[in-house]
């Protein structure tokens, strides 16, 4: 493996990173009370609201909550490539390694970009372009970014499927992405990720475009690579089965704030938000085969007219009257936990 | 790719044929219902038979099967297929190769149309690529306007505006001037001028591109617009490419694919001569030939150069079908 890391971070060519001081003994990635905004016809929506958290190399940080909660847009406003407008980074801090990156230019934060923190996006096959050769496309970071010569990026191409357990990668380097299969297609999406070594590789729904089989294979492989390379992975998912695998720990979201935060086996063990708790009793278990599903009853709020005080409170059974008003803040939970639950003690009992 | 252009070639035999056939099939049936052509040349002259068999004989217009309507005459379509081969595609009345008139004229149109697609592609991509990065901005409006104009407005309209206004008002003074340098006036002359076969084309290949430049510009901006929302895109963006990257190469190469289609179908069209264009700016063209021979009522001449503009037209979209898998991987492998 450690060939393959040759062209790591102290390559000769100069970037423009080569000029921000980078605290090595800061947090790997630290963000602070994020909030994102999107200007639409129907109002200002908050699909982000103040999402705090820190991912220290080698940790797993799940990132859970159901579709338009908001964790799709906190990923890519951690790696910058949100349109904006619509969208408006309306305040907080995203720090790698001591350095505010909301706070640096476009022209040096596109270098942060693959080298330092990478992403890997959901359906690979609309991921890719599909124009391109795949060995073309994972040799481009290198070409784009260190200068590597043609034959240098098919060269690294061709490590990089092969790290990602591609067989044949010598042939498939010149497949078009279209030629593979969707299991192979992620794995390619991985190996993209891990072109430059970044040491953040945030990863949005990697496996939900996948069938089950293929899905824990894909997981095995991410969760394998970043063990083997002290990876930060940031796992944003919809699935609790998937982050109960591999993350160290998790925030789960509601309507664009992070409700709990705990680690993962504290988070299954003793849910401190009701939200959590009632995601936790809707998974379908099979003692209970022939009895209806438990469901969360009622819908999300709809983000330009959230409900005041908690947002979760109308679809809540331990809402009370302060409930509907006064919002909760992050309350410290015992073992290192938070929780935005006014009543998080009674959760946490029951 | 080398085993799709060849599956390509091979599937252009039977399209060539067919076209033919059909184009065979309506120049027999015209003469099995409206009549011999020779006759009609001698309106109500009767000539004696014996020359009226000499011409039959030398237009092939003996066969017995052209007076029983609906005999497809597939022995006189095997002879004409023959004939094509060899470049033989018959001769007007008065004896002339039709090929060789056509390869005489053919030139000025392959030149228009140089110079019209240049002038369509470049100014029009640009433009396309120009109001689809800045949506919504002035110049998207600008773009937006001026091809509808260009589309609303017919050809001819557009023409005899560009003739009067710029070839006289503009043209002849800088023409007659002493200080003007002579390729400006040239290049907006009033008509065609063999003795500069390039730059007093420029004005007519403008006319002539104006129509497809305004629809480029529009399907570029569509489809440059539509990309620039890909997933894959957002990729190209994730990896940290600078915004010349992220359109230049993932958004451009995608974004062109239905222009090329496009440009495919305009460029058989250009080729194939345009009776509006070469009327108005007076072109020697193949689009006059054809409204020559329609005039003139000369049969083999209208049939001879139909024939050799369809396969124009085939040859140039096959070579567009050849290029569309260079750009789509996704096509090449069907």
């Amino acid at each position: 493996m450690t060939d393959i890391l040759s062209n790591g971070h102290h390559r000769a060519i100069r970037t423009p990173l080569d000029a921000l001081a980078f605290d090595e003994d800061a947090p790997l990635l630290e963000v602070r009370d994020l909030q994102v905004e999107f200007h639409t016809r129907d109002g200002l929506a908050h699909a982000v609201n103040g999402v705090s958290f820190v991912l220290e190399a080698g940790e797993t940080l799940g990132i859970l909550g159901e579709s338009g909660c908001g964790k799709s847009v906190t990923a890519q406003a951690i790696m910058g490539i949100l349109d904006t407008p619509p969208a408006k980074i309306a305040g907080g801090e995203v720090r790698y390694r001591g350095v505010d990156l909301l706070s640096l230019d476009e022209s040096v934060r596109r270098h942060v970009r693959a080298n330092r923190i990478a992403m890997i996006f959901q359906d690979a096959l609309s991921a890719l372009n599909p124009v391109f050769t795949v060995g073309w496309q994972l040799g481009e970071p290198a070409r784009k970014h260190s200068g590597a010569s043609r034959a240098d990026a098919r060269r690294r191409a061709v490590e990089l499927l092969d790290m990602v357990g591609i067989p044949a990668a010598k042939e498939r380097v010149s497949d078009y992405p279209h030629q593979f299969s969707g299991g192979m297609r992620q794995r390619v999406m991985i190996a993209m990720a891990l072109a430059l070594e970044p040491d953040v590789i945030i990863a949005d729904e990697p496996t939900t475009a996948l069938d089950v089989t293929v899905q824990a294979q894909v997981m095995d492989l991410l969760a394998g690579l970043q063990k083997e390379l002290q990876l930060g992975l940031v796992l944003i998912t919809h699935d609790m089965g998937v982050v109960a695998d591999v993350a160290d720990k998790i925030c789960v979201m509601y309507a664009g704030g992070a409700v709990e935060q705990a680690n993962v086996y504290d988070i299954y063990e003793k849910p401190a938000h009701p939200y959590t708790k009632a995601l936790l009793e809707s998974i379908p278990r099979i003692d209970q085969k022939g009895q209806d599903l438990t469901v969360i009853k009622g819908l999300p709020p709809v983000l330009t007219d959230r409900p005041p005080g908690c947002s979760f409170n109308p679809r809540c059974q331990y809402a009370r009257g302060n409930c509907a008003h006064d919002e909760p803040p992050l309350y410290d939970v015992p073992g290192g936990r938070k929780s935005a639950c006014h009543y998080w003690e009674e959760v946490l009992g029951s | 790719m080398g085993r799709y252009v060849a599956r390509r070639l091979i599937q252009f035999i039977p399209v060539i044929l067919g076209t033919l056939f059909l184009l065979h099939m309506l120049s027999t049936l015209t003469i099995q219902i409206v009549g011999d052509p020779v006759r009609a040349l001698f309106g109500p002259n009767a000539p004696p038979q014996a020359i009226i068999e000499e011409l039959q004989a030398r237009y092939n217009l003996d066969d017995p099967c052209l007076e029983q309507t609906g005999n497809p005459c597939v022995g006189l379509f095997v002879d004409r297929i023959g004939q094509y081969a060899s470049g033989d595609f018959g001769v007007n009345f008065r004896g002339r190769s039709v090929m060789e008139m056509f390869l005489e004229r053919f030139p000025v149109t392959a030149r228009l149309t140089v110079i019209a697609l240049a002038f369509e592609i470049v100014v029009g991509i640009t433009a396309g690529v120009l109001a689809g990065l800045k949506k919504d901005k002035l110049i998207d409006n600008l773009v937006r306007f001026t091809t509808v104009v260009l589309i609303a407005f017919p050809v001819f309209v557009f023409g005899s505006l560009a003739l009067l206004l710029v070839g006289l008002k503009i043209g002849l003074p800088l023409r007659n001037s002493d200080w003007a340098p002579e390729w400006l006036g040239q290049m907006l002359n009033v008509g065609y001028d063999p003795d500069y076969p390039w730059l007093s084309l420029v004005l007519p290949g403008i006319v002539l591109g104006a129509f497809s430049l305004a629809a480029i510009a529009r399907l570029t901006r569509t489809s440059l617009i539509e990309n620039l929302r890909s997933d894959y895109v957002r990729t190209a963006r994730a990896k940290g490419l600078g915004a010349r990257d992220i359109v230049g190469v993932h958004t451009l190469r995608n974004s062109l694919i239905p222009v090329i289609t496009y440009i495919g179908i305009d460029i058989g069209f250009l080729l194939g001569g345009s009776l509006v264009t070469e009327g108005i700016f007076n072109i020697p063209g193949v689009g006059q030939l054809v409204f020559l021979a329609i005039q003139a009522n000369d049969a083999p001449v209208i049939i001879g150069v139909v024939t050799i503009l369809t396969v124009v037209f085939l040859v140039s979209n096959l070579v567009v079908d050849i290029l569309y898998a260079a750009l789509d991987p996704r096509i090449r492998y069907d």
